[in-house]
């Protein structure tokens, strides 16, 4: 579609929790383009759409409650506004809370950009005994206001074409701003004499004098920047003298909503007590909360794995398998590492990526509606006295519960936590939940070991390790984050029915970004590792990866374990379950008939078993949870600080129980 | 001039109703509380308040839970309802 003339940008702002994704949803469709905020790890979600003879450029900001520069959110959606410049604001408002949203728009018309304001979910308003009068609202904030109901599509192309009315003429945009509380005034106007031409490019004198007297902190490094020694020490002693002008100029803004609001809201005088209070009683309570909590994160679990094993089963079975078996006999001809490296190391490796997808679109489904519907809110506030006891948000405990089934869906489900430390340290502690292969291992090699006490060790292994877990929280949230901790501040939202497409959505989105970033990383590793496997030739035995194991042999003796032992922990990175297999090839080559289970029993002393169980439980995750770390921090080296910690933590464990088991007798090797 | 005698939010009960009279903690927090609704001189009514763990409370059609430390540094005179 050619289009006259530049596109139009439009950016669409709003608070979380108003629909403004259903509404750039609606808008853009297919056409979206997810990238990132350039050095961030947010992201950036754009659209283009043909519109009245025009292009639309649609720019998704994130969620904010305001525009001050305390959150990485916020400072993006305000420097969207400055820097490039959108020809016109699109803020999406909650009409069931609206002076709260009108905060946001408070600050918008600071800056340079018109506004059309969407007033969303004004059915949800009546419902909890509001009446609104758009008209009327418009008519006082002189701007557009057009009313919405996004999750049926309504108002949304009335919404457009305010929009581009406000863009093609400008000059209409004269809407009642807010002005600074009265006991501040005269000191705006000071700053802004002192400022006068030193402020630079896309700010305005204006804007940058409020920041200050707000203390708003980039701003002021900035303007410390723009200016001479002295006028920077003027403008400081006058702030000085208004500490508290933030506060007040908060207070100004609502009483300007106030009267913006008062002839547009009616509230009838009714006791109104809302489904979402009814609902409340029961789902915040201290007790029925955290126990609905455990029944519905038991269910999210079962759900999950029961659908998603069989259906990786079944893709596994149905789909790479044949394939692998295919290259295999169809590229026999030599050389034959060409057939091997396409069926095990490429092929091996998209198996696993493929295996994940059905997992991870049934849990984003689960945890979409639990989002949407606002339960997931709940869930972080009821969960948060516990789980701030470990340094974690509330937030955190679904996505790490959901680690015992897999640690990729952990590590992926963090996303949901706002607060950037908070996110970091449950993608740190994930990988530190025994995950559902892991445990099968513990499984399957506790009676190969331990025959009847199987149980109890197996129990005390789960523990150490979720000890081990529960410590590390404390360890980096105390030192690594110290004094970076934000405070425990939440929204409940209003209960929602959640949206379908809107889930559909987040569940593909979700899923695609891990095809598309960790699934690359996986079938590389995967590749080098079989590499390190398959050559120089001959068998396992005399690989790179067993040479290699075999020069660690000395640090092993610390800890109990022979090189074969090493080599299944390190064959562990690509699938934990290859750890079983690994032992297999290296400890039952040459005797002919024994069992794996038997040989082990035979061969192994308990006190190495336990190391080798302990280091198993703790070792570096899988290459899809280490593809998934690095996807979801964007940084190689926090993604390599969780390795090597979980890597020192396994040698350091295992070499504790191996050494206390000696001492204490049970390491006695069987004659 | 601020009222001297305003109490901590963390010591109100559920069921409450009160004024913000100051707010302590610094810029940072005030600017999160101020655009979610909670500012000098809105009026909020406790919806939750164990006597441990956050406290919930509904400002401006809004329902936002407080960590204990957080509920401590806003400083509130009860009025009835």
């Amino acid at each position: 579609v050619s289009a006259a003339g530049k596109p139009i940008l439009i950016g669409i702002a709003g608070q979380p929790n108003v629909g403004k994704s259903t509404v750039f949803n609606l808008v853009t469709g297919l056409s979206q383009h997810i990238g990132n905020w350039p050095g961030k790890t947010i992201e950036r979600r754009e659209g283009s759409v043909p519109f009245d003879g025009t292009t639309l450029r649609i720019v998704d900001l994130p969620g904010t409650y305001s525009l001050t520069a305390d959150s990485a959110e916020e400072r993006i959606a305000r420097d969207f506004i400055l820097r490039e410049r959108p020809d016109v604001i699109v803020m999406i408002a909650n009409a069931a809370a609206l002076e709260r949203n009108l905060y946001l728009l408070a600050e918008l018309l600071m800056l340079p950009a018109p506004v059309v304001l969407g007033l969303n979910m004004l059915d949800v308003a009546e419902s909890q005994g509001l009446e609104i009068q758009p008209p009327v609202l418009a008519a006082a904030l002189g701007l557009p206001v057009v009313p919405l109901v996004a999750t049926r599509g309504e108002g949304v192309l009335p919404l457009l074409r305010e929009a581009l009315r406000l863009a093609r003429e400008p000059a209409r945009f004269s809407p009642s701003r807010p002005e600074i509380a009265a006991p501040h005034r005269a000191a705006l106007a000071q700053v802004r004499g002192l400022l006068a031409s030193h402020v630079p490019g896309p700010y305005e004198p204006g804007w940058v004098a409020t920041k200050l007297l707000e203390g708003d902190r980039e701003v002021m490094e900035l303007a410390h920047g723009w200016l001479a020694e002295g006028e920077w020490r003027a403008i400081q002693a006058l702030l000085g003298t208004h500490e508290d002008a933030g506060l007040d100029i908060a207070s100004g803004w609502y009483e300007w909503i106030g009267r913006m609001t008062c002839a547009a809201v009616k509230r009838p005088y009714i006791e109104h007590v809302s489904l979402t209070d009814r609902l409340d009683r029961w789902v915040v309570h201290p007790f029925w909360g955290v126990l609905l909590l455990f029944a519905v994160s038991a269910l999210v679990f079962a759900i999950t794995f029961s659908v998603g094993a069989p259906a990786q089963k079944w893709l596994d079975g149905a789909g790479v398998e044949p394939l692998r078996a295919w290259v295999g006999t169809a590229l026999s001809r030599p050389p034959p590492w060409v057939a091997r490296l396409l069926a095990d190391g490429v092929l091996g490796g998209a198996g696993i990526v493929v295996t994940f997808v059905p997992i991870l679109m049934v849990f984003f489904t689960a945890l979409g509606i639990l989002e949407a519907s606002g339960l997931f809110a709940r869930a972080g506030y009821v969960m948060h006295r516990f789980m701030r006891l470990v340094g974690l948000h509330g937030k955190s405990f679904l996505p790490l519960f959901l680690g015992f089934g897999c640690n990729v869906p952990a590590v992926m489900g963090a996303r949901i936590i706002e607060e950037p430390n908070g996110r970091l340290l449950t993608i740190l502690l994930a990988p530190l939940v025994p995950c559902s292969a892991r445990l099968a291992v513990l499984a399957f090699l506790t009676p190969a070991f331990f025959g009847s006490a199987a149980l109890p060790v197996a129990v005390g292994l789960v523990t150490i390790n979720l000890a081990v877990l529960a410590a590390t929280g404390v360890v980096l949230s105390r030192a690594v984050f110290r004094g970076r901790r934000m405070p425990f501040i939440m929204e409940l939202p209003l209960y929602h029915v959640p949206n379908a497409r809107a889930i559909a959505r987040f569940v593909w989105d979700n899923t695609f970004a891990f095809l598309r970033n960790a699934g690359t990383v996986i079938v590389v590793v995967s590749v080098l590792v079989w590499a390190t496997a398959y050559f120089p030739g001959a068998n396992l035995d005399q690989s790179y990866l067993a040479r290699f194991g075999r020069a660690l042999a000395p640090l092993g003796t610390a800890l109990g374990l022979d090189w074969r032992m090493l080599v299944a922990l390190l064959a562990g990175f690509i699938a934990k379950e290859n750890a079983i297999a690994t032992l297999g090839i290296l400890y039952t080559s040459g005797a002919s008939g024994a069992g794996l289970a038997e040989t082990l029993s035979a061969q192994v002393a308990p006190a190495t078993a336990l190391a080798f169980l302990t280091a198993t439980m703790l070792f570096i995750p899988c290459a899809a949870t280490v593809a998934t770390m690095r996807q979801e921090t964007r940084s190689w080296r926090w993604t390599l600080f969780g390795v090597t910690l979980m890597l020192v933590i396994a040698i350091g464990a295992a070499a504790l129980v191996y050494q206390v088991s000696r001492l204490i007798g049970v390491g006695l090797p069987h004659a | 001039v601020r009222t001297p005698d305003a109490g901590s939010l963390a010591l109100l009960p559920a069921g409450a109703h009160a004024v913000v009279q100051r707010l302590r903690g610094g810029r940072g927090l005030a600017g999160r509380l101020a655009g979610m609704g909670l500012t000098v001189g809105s009026r909020l009514e406790v919806l939750q308040n164990q006597g441990y763990g956050p406290v919930l409370v509904r400002v401006r059609d809004t329902r936002i839970g407080l960590g204990r430390g957080e509920a401590a540094k806003v400083l509130v005179e009860e009025v009835h309802p």
